[in-house]
């Protein structure tokens, strides 16, 4: 098949520096493009969808105070993934990881309701984030223990936490006097994050301070420390990075444990946050789309921040498509499959130059 | 004994759709390329083989349908694998949540709607049976199809050529090419072999098995089909095994409903996923066999140097 393809591939000396924002430019626009298409394919007028998608989200206060409630826990997410992606650890189970989160956090006010202790947020904090810890760890323990593929068993594993979930809200967590509607009782107001900035329907809150924060801490790791170059070297070049003696064992641990952690931390800034309880749909996949976010922003804690606040004008967008053009609500799952499929393509100009089949012939052997 | 006939002979049905899907996945895997997206390739099968029997009352319709659906979705795995070289995992996560994403947009308007499923092929004298008869010989067509498929695979790669190339594509590419074999071309054949059987299993899955159409009623299906190929060792046979321990396995949560036992259903539900981590850390936990048997390329790009 190689004689089929047109142009030949030659490996950079360096890595393109332009193509860092080269790639995710590429990537946003070929999404765009196809994503138009395909929604009038469906029979929506594109001008309306693109004016759904891409303006009408920042046309409110309240709008945009609801793409940083949606990026805040994408970024925060993808943080957390892109520290394990980078040593070639694929955790796909920040979902999963998310709702054990929130579970645990939940279990302090629902045991509390009338509870004003100003305790009650960093204890529900914590609950979720050594929650959401436990949760990968048992996916890391499998890997390191039996050397079984952390893809397939956190995968599983969310498959399990959502029935955990929906098996507790049905039943022992249920609001007895909620109607029988599978849902807890509501928080108490200490056990809800803050809202910043004001105003009676702006629901930005305190998760978006700790994201900032996060995505501070994980440029810090991953830049500055020498624990986040040992897992970049497993990752790049793993025969290397043993005979440095740096543990791929360990390396598997940091990053389940990160991930999990980051995603625990989700899972209680939705119910703390814009939920106000435990009910069976918790995250419109926030979970999924932080692989996504992680990708887009190039593994890069700065790259990422942008990344999730485009993912975020999405979700946002997507509100307004279904209401103004009549796109369905899966519309974001199908932008995220463009963004990642058109990312790695254009990936290739990071590592690889394009040359004609003539040039490369004429220069002799690359 | 109702009980233990009807968890036998569901399982037959049952892992259909796994087995579809994983001996698609082997064949793949077995020239060194990893393909993650067998989930959303049944889903944007699943849904457009539902709507296409729905509305022509075809099932072959659909299932071929179905099939090209998936299959062109595996096409796009296959030019960022050995066009663009991206990262295999990531390249089948893309492609993966791409058909989930594409299968909850189109059959949007098909929610709860139900089909007739394929009648079961009635043998004379044999189905009737007692025992043997519900379990072997009352199942649909695909159910044979399927078993022949699988015998089908593991002669092909014993005892054929076709099958010694996709071996050697497999365990080294740089050997193969030498040999005037073409890596990419034999790569991409068999990626797209791999989408036309998960193409096959979610049309089964959405047409045959439960023809009610939910988004999500694949739920992590594909999955398993992956964790199978790691649990017959990339041996057809074994994970033609496999298969049917995991159709019992899923039919488990029927059988216990139906003896009254009072396990919340959510606990039920778990089990297939907790059985799947279970088995494939029993099975990887042998790292020597692991090796052994895996594809020495498995996950690597193919670059021709010359």
């Amino acid at each position: 098949m190689g004689d089929l393809i047109p142009w030949r591939i030659v490996p950079r000396e360096h890595a393109s520096r332009q193509a860092v924002i080269l790639v995710p430019a590429m990537t946003i626009v070929l999404t765009i493009l196809c994503s138009i298409v395909l929604f009038t394919a469906l029979g929506a007028s594109p001008g309306l969808a693109l004016y759904a998608f891409f303006v009408d989200p920042f046309s409110s206060a309240y709008s945009i105070s609801e793409i940083l409630v949606k990026a805040s826990p994408l970024i925060l997410i993808a943080q957390g993934l892109a520290i394990g992606f980078r040593a070639k650890v694929w955790n796909i189970g920040a979902e999963g990881q998310l709702i054990i989160g929130a579970i645990s956090a939940s279990l302090i006010p629902i045991t509390w309701p009338q509870s004003t202790s100003v305790l009650m947020l960093p204890a529900m904090i914590l609950m979720g984030v050594v929650a959401g810890m436990a949760w990968a760890s048992i996916a890391a323990f499998f890997r390191t223990r039996y050397n079984a593929s952390e893809i397939i068993v956190t995968l599983m594993l969310n498959q399990i936490a959502f029935q955990i979930l929906y098996y507790l809200v049905t039943g022992p967590l249920r609001d007895p006097r909620g109607y029988n509607f599978p849902q807890s009782v509501p928080f108490p107001d200490a056990a809800l994050y803050p809202t910043l900035f004001g105003g009676a329907d702006i629901r930005a809150n305190l998760s978006l301070a700790i994201t900032i924060a996060a995505s501070f801490a994980a440029w810090l790791y991953v830049s500055r420390s020498f624990s986040g170059f040992r897992l970049l070297v497993g990752g790049i070049a793993p025969a290397a990075a043993r005979y440095a003696g740096f543990s791929q064992k360990r390396a598997i641990w940091i990053s389940l444990l990160v991930g999990g952690a980051a995603a625990g931390l989700v899972g209680v800034g939705e119910i703390a946050g814009p939920i106000g309880k435990l009910q069976p749909i918790l995250s419109p996949g926030y979970g999924f789309a932080g692989i996504i976010v992680a990708f887009l922003g190039g593994l890069n804690p700065i790259g990422i921040v942008f990344a999730g606040l485009f993912m975020a004008v999405i979700y946002v967008g997507s509100d307004s498509a279904l209401l103004l053009a009549d796109i369905p609500s899966s519309a974001p799952i199908v932008f995220q499959g463009f963004i990642l499929v058109f990312y790695l393509a254009a990936s290739l100009l990071i590592h690889y130059e394009i040359r004609g089949k003539a040039a490369v012939k004429s220069g002799g052997a690359a | 004994m109702d009980t233990f006939v009807f968890v036998f002979a569901g399982a037959f049905a049952t892992a259909t759709p796994l087995l579809l899907a994983a001996m698609g996945e082997l064949v793949v895997e077995r020239t060194g390329v990893l393909n993650l997206s067998v989930e959303g390739m049944m889903a944007i099968s699943a849904a457009i083989a539902f709507m296409v029997v729905y509305t022509t009352g075809s099932h072959s319709l659909g299932f071929l349908i179905g099939a090209v659906s998936a299959a062109a979705l595996s096409v796009i795995f296959a030019v960022l694998v050995l066009v663009f070289l991206a990262n295999q995992v990531a390249a089948g996560l893309a492609v993966g949540i791409l058909g989930l994403g594409l299968s909850a947009l189109l059959a949007r308007s098909f929610e709860s709607e139900t089909l007739i499923p394929l009648r079961d092929i009635n043998l004379p004298v044999l189905s009737d049976l007692p025992v043997v008869g519900p379990i072997l010989f009352t199942h649909d067509p695909v159910v044979y199809l399927t078993i022949a498929i699988g015998l089908v695979l593991a002669w092909m790669f014993t005892k054929t050529r076709l099958g010694l190339i996709l071996r050697v594509v497999g365990e080294n590419p740089e050997a193969a090419h030498n040999l005037g074999f073409s890596v990419l071309r034999t790569r991409f054949w068999a990626i797209v072999f791999g989408g036309c059987m998960a193409g096959l299993a979610g049309a089964y899955a959405s047409t045959v098995l439960t023809p009610v159409w939910s988004q999500g009623m694949i739920a992590g299906r594909g999955w398993i089909a992956v964790a199978l190929v790691v649990f017959g060792t990339w041996k057809p046979l074994r994970v033609m095994f496999g298969a049917y321990f995991f159709g019992a396995a899923l039919l488990a949560e029927l059988a216990v409903q139906s003896l009254g036992i009072d396990i919340p259903s959510q606990i039920m539900s778990s089990m297939p996923y907790a059985l799947t981590i279970l088995v494939l850390a029993a099975v990887s936990k042998d790292t020597v066999r692991i090796r052994l048997n895996a594809p020495v390329s498995l996950g690597e790009n193919y670059r021709p140097s010359a």
